[in-house]
């Protein structure tokens, strides 16, 4: 019975003296200028191959691809024709057009959404934990399964909010399947037919700022717990109002979180792909109008198969997020406010 | 007023918020012609629980589910420890060139997912890996968010811990494995929630590596099925619930420790 016992524990202390045995022959091949070189080359091994392989060594190759025409795989070499032609083309900058609409639209009012639910929450005594829980749940559901239930909502023909429109004798909209922008149906001028997001984009943007909201209130939430108390309740002893001691103390003091907040999503919405690809069932959405950069670098990838041209919009999207994210430190982030 | 106000406010917002998912439930109980019908009426007239049988049936979820769990599961696993041992190295190691090595892997973190994705696809075609679970898995394994937050959790421990150890005879590796580890339990939770999330969630990157339907994750599954099964609305709000269960409970299982987690990292920045 014993030796049964014995045996477990050697069993169960089996890593452990292996793990033992590495660090004394780490131990054994430290050199003094290399300091822990053994042992710090073989815990980064894994993580530095898998980066290496799958995101520094392709960025490189993408660059190369970039440069080569024709279909499946690199034709002849074009130098920088595909570049060219991306910014001769009209579907390109439409594209691009897409992605500001979307920006512009969701970051702003999915940050003040999120801030108030926010600073609601934080002022609340009882049930913070599980109005945060509530908030959450969009944020960690599949957004292909939630842009099915979106789509079911919003179907023209039986969609519950067309039958609420209908009940309160309003003429039910086309919703995903509105080409028209949305500028146009408010103002009811068919000029203003192109000018703007269409209603689909905006009904994309709506699934966004619902799914998306989760997020920045967690982190809204840590940055009003780091804001000490003792400031608004000096200014709202000063006879500052509510909306006052929010404008003057707690948005100047949370700028921080903003300005992390304002640079990730800006990033995030550059890339966005999943929800519009599964709101629209392609991504193009009627006549093109939600076919966002991202989309349009698949559709150029998947659906025409022209591999060095859509690496070469993606090398254009790149740049485009990484000017707007140095803009956005050079000329915002100088005017955060840091404790 | 001042009081009950927030109240008010909150409730609204978790109506709306939640509104989709009530809508999503009772439609998968309606039959197909009530779930299809122009009505403000949310309940079903009879509960169908057949419904759900009938949607495994409609389509192969069973193996979509088992390639789902099987590609979450190893990523979030791998992620765990690559960034552990990654960010302990980070955080706790002098080795020359540690600051760029660390600079590069954040650099890898501004890298739009769109540009290495076609040099991505065509790095699996070679490997030969199309249509195999190692491309949905491989490209996965670590990423330099998890590596940057787990070396915030080991820089926030006190070194005395080490030193102790060390005085003991401990060396690096067991120290991690053995003490450092457990210490940042909370950073574990928080690290492996958000990779079993991205993971699970993904759909360009399996819509571009696979094209046999046994290969399918639930959400390319999901994808064809509502191009295929548009118009039985019930089916697709059956397959749509049964895909947001898992995240949905891994979330309330790992909640308490998620938070800590992540409230941690946005307080030391």
């Amino acid at each position: 019975m014993k030796r049964v016992a014995d045996s477990w524990g050697m069993l169960l202390r089996f890593p452990d003296m292996c793990l033992g045995v590495l660090d004394n022959a780490f131990d054994r091949c430290r050199i003094r200028p290399l300091k822990d070189a053994p042992i710090a080359a073989f815990l980064l091994l894994p993580a530095l191959v898998v980066l290496g392989a799958f995101g520094l060594l392709p960025l490189g190759y993408s660059a190369y691809m970039s440069l080569f025409g024709g279909k499946w795989g690199m034709g002849d070499f074009v130098g920088l024709g595909n570049y060219a032609e991306a910014i001769g083309s009209r579907a390109f900058w439409g594209s691009f057009l897409v992605t500001a609409y979307y920006a512009a639209g969701t970051i702003p009012l999915t940050m003040a959404f999120s801030f108030t639910i926010a600073y609601l929450l934080f002022h609340v005594a009882r049930g913070r934990s599980f109005f945060r829980t509530v908030y959450f749940l969009p944020y960690v559901t599949s957004a292909v399964a939630a842009a099915m239930v979106w789509r079911g909502i919003f179907n023209p023909q039986f969609g519950i909010v067309n039958a609420l429109l209908t009940r309160w004798g309003i003429e039910p909209l086309d919703w995903l399947l509105e080409p028209r922008s949305i500028l146009a149906l408010i103002t009811g001028r068919e000029a203003l037919v192109s000018v703007g997001p269409s209603l689909a984009l905006c009904g994309v943007m709506l699934f966004e700022i619902w799914h998306g909201s989760g997020f920045m209130i967690v982190i809204f939430l840590a940055g009003l717990s780091a804001i000490p108390r003792e400031l608004e309740e000096a200014a709202r002893i000063d006879g500052a109002g509510p909306f006052q001691v929010v404008r003057k103390v707690t948005l100047p003091l949370l700028s921080p979180t903003i300005f992390f907040l304002a640079i990730v999503s800006v990033i995030k919405s550059f890339q966005a792909f999943n929800s519009v690809f599964a709101l629209t069932g392609d991504g193009h959405g009627p006549l093109d109008t939600t076919q966002n950069v991202t989309v349009y670098i698949y559709s150029q990838f998947y659906e025409f198969h022209r591999w060095g041209y859509g690496t070469a919009v993606a090398a254009l999207l790149c740049l485009a997020i990484m000017t707007l994210t140095v803009v956005q430190w050079r000329f915002v982030g100088r005017k955060v406010h840091y404790e | 007023m001042r009081r009950v106000l927030p109240y008010v406010l909150l409730g609204v917002g978790t109506l709306v918020v939640t509104f989709p998912f009530v809508w999503m439930i009772t439609t998968a109980f309606k039959t197909q012609t009530e779930a299809t019908m122009s009505t403000l009426n949310l309940w079903p007239s009879v509960w169908q629980w057949r419904n759900f049988a009938e949607t495994f049936r409609a389509a192969p979820f069973a193996r979509y589910f088992f390639n789902s769990f099987l590609v979450a599961f190893t990523v979030t696993a791998a992620v765990i420890v690559t960034s552990l041992m990654a960010g302990y190295a980070f955080a706790r190691l002098e080795f020359p060139g540690s600051r760029i090595l660390f600079g590069l892997v954040l650099a890898t973190m501004m890298i739009p997912f769109e540009v290495t994705l076609i040099p991505n696809f065509v790095l699996i075609r070679r490997l030969d890996w199309y249509n195999a679970y190692p491309a949905l898995i491989v490209p996965w394994c670590a990423n330099a968010f998890s590596i940057f937050l787990m070396r915030q959790a080991f820089l926030s421990l006190p070194s005395d811990y080490f030193d102790a150890a060390k005085v003991d005879g401990c060396g690096h590796l067991r120290f991690l494995a053995r003490i450092a580890a457990p210490l940042v339990k909370p950073m574990v939770v928080t690290v492996g929630l958000f990779a079993f999330l991205g993971s699970y969630n993904s759909l360009l990157w399996p819509l571009v590596v696979t094209s046999e339907e046994a290969m399918r994750v639930v959400q390319v599954g999901l994808t064809v099925f509502s191009g295929a099964e548009g118009v039985r609305l019930h089916l697709l709000m059956c397959a749509s619930a049964i895909v947001i269960l898992p995240t949905v409970a891994l979330y309330f299982a790992a909640q308490r420790y998620f938070l800590e987690g992540s409230i941690g990292a946005g307080i030391k920045g």
